[in-house]
């Protein structure tokens, strides 16, 4: 039995709430219990968004993580606000592109991964979000194709089936680095 | 033979408008026009809040009762419920209409919603006993302007016919009054006219009648009709202020 | 699992309320529900129903009024601020006898308040919502799922009672994702001679109407409602019970504040606490059978809530005061953690807070 609380964080544009959606949703084709749950109101545009994704075996309770075991933070401010809820033993993964400090903590694993400026390099601007998550996937070991290409389908609206090909790459870009 | 008689669409209930009130001679042109175009089963009425109230007794066709104000709305959900089969009027005063639901009808109006409304302007407010109206005249004394409608404090009277007039929305928007015969004929027309543009798909009709109110007004029922004549309709001009059909056909 | 989609609460009110037959909606943008409008304006007109956005609720609340007169199935949404402005229209419907659906998403108040998600309108929702003597049947989902088994149910009960069903949800409730499967057995429509669809010559005339002059038939039609106000109350209760068989201490909660609830006594268990959850999932008619109970058998029952305490009072009520009932809360947009919730459950097992 085991319960992965995860806490995605940025300005509001990054793609924070499509990325939990495909991780609810990769949790879902897994058969696993699954939440999603966004931060809303006036700070989405232009300001700060968040979004917690639950992805359980058993039942899910209060959908709002307040504790990550899985902190992704796509900007400074994200980093700032989060670092310490994270639980011990947890997981941050940073965009080293647009936080350009070390994480404080010692008792969590933690990884850089330069995902704006990878996104930019690879012609793909606007999925500096979904490089981070194919890094956390292959961290975790739960980069698998099948589920990925699931969860994607239903992410994606099939008028912009031709996304399907460049969100994928841009999660093995995150996976390699 | 039968020379005169009662039309099929007003029930037999006895209504109880005060002596001298014009809501009886409006209500028969409405059950008139129903019979005529043949639409008593189906047509749906709205009934306001006001002194006319009770008009659901009075119209043998299926009737709704609203809160005050809301019979636009109302009648936007009734027309919207089956707009192919419903004929759907409002039957409103000047309180309700033009005060406490000007919203409604402003908007009723903009969407040019297939609909007819009757409405009943005599410039006071009867049924609580004669308070101002958002219609009542510059001067007027009502129990709630005792020293006469001082426009300073109070504002002045709105022009329901004007004021929609400058929207795109509406089909057709008319002032008429029933205190002649030839102006109660001129009314009739004008309340089929209203009907028969929501049976042709037309949109939004409204018909404003100037109406009296003896008790409240403090006057004799002939007096009052004078009154009319007079005070009201030189500030509320009789005529057609929209006819976008014929506009067209103008063209 | 194959046929569960993820959708977001507000969504799957307004996908189940379209299954349970409803061509009918009409609201005024609030944060936090205006999803239920968009997804009513994008489906509605391609399966021939209406969606219009009204100048106010006020207006949207009457236009249900008048497609509720005619008999079909009809909804409106709002939030907090908005629901208030029903009021009126809340109270007409129940006058008249008119089934509708109403959904209230709600935010932290008085006033403007906020747009996070609060339970405050709990008073409002249960004891009426306007003036006049009344109910609505108020039911309180706990998780997406449910947001659209209640809507389906909610229409049965509102048709079956010929009464308001307001779903009493938050904001967290309506903007959450969970996986929902939208397979229902829709019931055949219930009959509706009273309703106002035009005579066609063939009847005498239906008039939907909620003014009676005479105090005597007025005092009539309240004590028939009431009749059927109580055999709501006998057959309609909805309630769930979780770890309540040998429960010490008791946790009531509904909606979000549930769910943060169970978290608590997970752990609580965990640690050796004997506590369980009471979750009301009908608001009115409030199910006293469970507290009844659970006062002769738990020392103290914790009411958590989002709100300065408003369901504590019905619980008080139920349990008739023969045992300690508490408060644990946050209010105005705020959420309680399940760790303020577990320190309630661990002060109530040390002795509690009498």
């Amino acid at each position: 039995m085991s319960t992965t609380n995860m806490l995605i964080a940025g300005f509001g544009g990054q793609g924070i709430l499509f990325s939990g959606k495909f991780l609810a949703y990769k949790g879902l084709t897994e058969g696993k219990e699954v939440s999603w749950l966004p931060s809303y109101g006036p700070e989405m545009r232009g300001g700060t968004a968040s979004c917690s994704i639950i992805v359980s075996d058993e039942p899910v309770g209060s959908p709002i993580v307040s504790n990550p075991d899985v902190l992704i933070a796509m900007n400074l401010p994200s980093l700032d606000k989060y670092e310490d809820a994270v639980v011990p033993g947890g997981k941050i993964f940073v965009d080293s592109t647009l936080i350009d400090r070390k994480v404080n903590r010692t008792d969590v694993e933690v990884y850089y991964i330069p995902s704006t400026q990878l996104a930019s390099d690879n012609n793909m601007p606007t999925l500096a979000n979904m490089i981070i998550a194919g890094k956390l996937l292959a961290v975790t070991g739960e980069f698998e194709e099948e589920s990925v290409n699931a969860a994607l389908k239903k992410v994606i609206s099939a008028k912009r089936a031709d996304m399907l090909e460049t969100n994928l790459k841009a999660m093995q870009i995150g996976a390699e680095n | 033979m039968v020379v005169f008689e009662k039309p099929k669409a007003l029930s037999d209930a006895q209504m109880h408008y005060c002596p001298g009130c014009t809501h009886g001679i409006v209500h028969r042109l409405v059950a008139e026009v129903i019979d005529e175009l043949g639409i008593e089963g189906r047509t749906i009425g709205i009934a306001p809040v006001g002194c006319s109230v009770m008009a659901y007794n009075y119209f043998n066709c299926d009737m709704i009762e609203a809160a005050h104000g809301r019979a636009p709305a109302v009648a936007t959900g009734v027309k919207r419920s089956d707009p192919e089969n419903n004929i759907v009027f409002t039957y409103q005063g000047d309180g309700d209409l033009a005060s406490i639901g000007m919203a409604e009808t402003v908007h009723a109006a903009a969407r040019n919603e297939n609909i007819t409304i009757i409405f009943i302007n005599n410039a006071i407010y009867g049924m609580t006993g004669g308070q101002m109206a958002p219609t009542s005249l510059p001067g007027q004394v009502t129990q709630t302007s005792p020293y006469g409608r001082d426009t300073d404090v109070c504002g002045f009277p709105i022009k329901v016919c004007e004021m929609l007039s400058t929207l795109d929305g509406p089909e057709y928007l008319e002032r008429v009054t029933v205190n002649n015969v030839k102006n109660v004929k001129n009314a009739k027309k004008a309340i089929k006219k209203a009907f028969q543009n929501q049976v042709d798909g037309k949109g939004f009709s409204l018909v404003e009648v100037v109406s009296s109110c003896p008790t409240n007004w403090g006057m004799t029922p002939k007096a009052a009709l004078q009154w009319i004549d007079e005070k009201m309709l030189p500030y509320y001009p009789l005529g057609v202020y929209k006819d976008r059909s014929a506009e067209k056909e103008a063209l | 699992m194959s046929d569960k989609v993820l959708m977001k609460g507000n969504e799957a009110i307004a996908e189940a309320a379209i299954i349970a037959g409803c061509r009918h909606y009409f609201g005024y943008p609030i944060t936090p529900q205006t999803e239920i409008a968009a997804y009513m304006a994008k489906k509605m007109p391609k399966i021939g129903g209406t969606f219009l956005q009204a100048e106010s609720e006020i207006a949207a609340i009457n236009m249900v009024y008048g497609v509720s007169s005619t008999g079909k199935r009809v909804m409106t949404s709002s939030s907090s601020p908005g629901i208030s402005l029903k009021g009126e229209g809340l109270s007409y419907l129940a006058g008249a006898d008119l089934p509708a659906l109403v959904v209230n998403v709600q935010r932290g108040g008085p006033g403007l308040g906020g747009i996070q998600p609060s339970q405050s309108d709990y008073f409002q929702a249960t004891k009426g919502g306007a003036h006049g003597d009344f109910h609505m049947i108020v039911l309180a989902p706990s998780s997406v799922q449910e947001m659209a088994d209640l809507t389906v149910k909610g229409f049965d009960l509102a048709d079956k009672y010929r009464m308001t069903t307001m779903i009493l949800a938050d904001g967290t409730m309506g903007q959450m994702m969970e996986p929902v499967s939208l397979d229902y057995e829709i019931a055949a429509p219930v009959e509706k001679p009273w309703a106002t669809t035009g005579t066609k010559m063939e009847r005498k005339h239906n008039i939907v109407n909620s003014l009676f002059l005479a105090p005597d038939e007025l005092e009539k039609t309240n004590f028939e409602r009431y009749d059927r106000y109580k055999k709501i109350e006998e057959t309609e209760c909805m309630y769930e019970e979780y770890m309540m068989e040998d429960a010490e201490i008791c946790v009531t909660a509904f909606g979000i504040a549930a769910r943060v609830s169970k978290n608590a006594i997970n752990e609580a268990r965990k640690q050796g606490i004997k506590v369980g959850l009471i979750r009301p999932i009908t608001l009115w008619p409030f199910p006293t059978a469970p507290y009844k109970k659970a006062a002769g058998q738990v020392k103290e029952i914790i009411s958590v809530e989002l709100s300065m305490g408003q369901m504590i009072e019905d619980v008080k009520l139920a349990t008739e005061c023969k045992v300690p009932v508490t408060l644990c809360n946050r209010t105005g947009g705020m959420i309680p953690s399940p760790e303020q919730v577990l320190e309630a459950i661990k002060n109530a097992a040390k002795g509690g807070t009498k």
